[in-house]
């Protein structure tokens, strides 16, 4: 199955970056799931988590503030002024 | 000791006191500069995203939107100049107000009102001094730019610019001046329109064959492009920060080079001249004894 390629990236650095199965994030309107194969979109982020399951190992979870999100092309990228991995 | 001696030692004495200062400078500089330029490094994708997002929205949205549409007959323009805090730094912030400056009369030629928004504490002396009027300031922390202060110098303009020039208050353009990092060597002033969306440069050319996709807009296009103009101005303002704070250390390092290697100048000089000054004084000291000599010889 096709993956994604998924970058996390705050204003001073980039956050995480890495293949993933699934993302679920928050945007303005609500809760949205991206899985491989999702059209392209451009989407603000809300106040919220974004959950992120990897290719292999455990869900990791983000706070993102301030941004959007963009996908294409299999592709993610999670834009935000702030972003922190929380543990 | 003979006075002309005594004011060589001195000036000897004052060039190599320089010397350690220039020379502690310039070793202080080189190394901030490789945080600097890591910090450059850092940013790009964040810079990169950005900039990707909007020449996407810019270009495959045929909506009006004050991000791309430029204003009918625009009274106001804002200008951002982006100096350094402290001096000794050579031209870094003489050139930058310098290019400010030609702006500033290129556009009121073009019958526009300058707002001016300075960044680091050269920009507000040397505008406080002639008397010219500034709608804000940010002073302290130039050479290490945080994302809080880049975003408070976003929010302010994009509260001004959404105001629009209309009622005498707001801007309709945005223009920064910064210092742009190209070597070690070169930082060349430049200007940027960043609002209203000029041409957006350093956007990843899709690969080959392969044309930027259609996006969806969660939740609208508008809303999305209203969301997105804070963003961009945040990233565009950020990374002139950035550059103009490595520009800032690489000019500063340059400058305490040349200033270092003049010192050494003076003191090989002033070396050479008190040698000089001893010897004569020696040479006379002789002639005089021997003088001295001859005359209780003869008056014998």
């Amino acid at each position: 199955m096709a993956e994604l390629s998924v970058s996390v990236v705050a204003a001073d650095r980039e956050v995480w970056s890495g293949a993933a199965k699934q993302i679920v994030a928050r945007t303005t309107e609500g809760e949205i799931g991206i899985l491989p194969g999702h059209e392209p979109l451009l989407g603000i982020l809300g106040a919220g988590e974004v959950r992120i399951t990897p290719v292999s190992g455990a869900v990791i979870t983000a706070r993102a503030e301030d941004g959007f999100l963009s996908v294409e092309n299999n592709t993610v990228t999670i834009v935000a002024g702030r972003a922190e991995l929380v543990a | 000791m003979g006075a002309q001696l005594r004011v060589y030692r001195q000036k000897i004495r004052s060039a190599q006191t320089t010397k350690k200062i220039t020379r502690a400078m310039e070793l202080i500089s080189a190394s901030r500069i490789q945080k600097a330029q890591a910090r450059m490094a850092a940013s790009a994708p964040y810079a990169r995203a950005v900039t990707r997002a909007v020449s996407a929205v810019a270009t495959y949205s045929n909506v009006d939107h004050v991000l791309t549409t430029e204003r009918e007959n625009p009274r106001r323009a804002a200008v951002v100049v982006f100096t350094s805090d402290r001096g000794l730094a050579g031209g870094f912030s003489s050139q930058v107000i310098r290019e400010a400056n030609e702006l500033r009369t290129r556009l009121e030629s073009e019958g526009r009102e300058v707002v001016n928004y300075l960044v680091g504490r050269k920009a507000v002396q040397y505008y406080a001094f002639r008397r010219r009027v500034a709608a804000k300031e940010w002073m302290g922390g130039t050479d290490q730019p945080t994302f809080e202060t880049a975003k408070d110098i976003a929010d302010t303009l994009v509260a001004a610019f959404i105001a629009g020039g209309e009622g005498g208050e707001g801007v309709d353009e945005i223009h920064i001046v910064y210092n742009r990092f190209v070597s070690l060597v070169t930082q060349t002033p430049e200007i940027v329109r960043v609002l209203p969306l000029e041409v957006v440069d350093g956007v990843e050319e899709p690969g080959e064959s392969e044309i930027l996709p259609l996006y969806e807009f969660e939740p609208e296009v508008d809303q999305v492009l209203d969301g997105l103009l804070p963003v961009y101005i945040e990233s565009r303002i950020f990374n002139a920060m950035l550059q103009s704070a490595s520009s800032e250390h690489a000019a500063r390092q340059k400058a305490m080079k040349s200033a270092t290697d003049n010192a050494d100048k003076l003191i090989r000089e002033y070396t050479r001249l008190a040698n000089n000054a001893r010897q004569a004084e020696i040479t006379q000291q002789i002639s005089e004894i021997v003088g001295g000599a001859d005359a209780l010889a003869s008056a014998k």
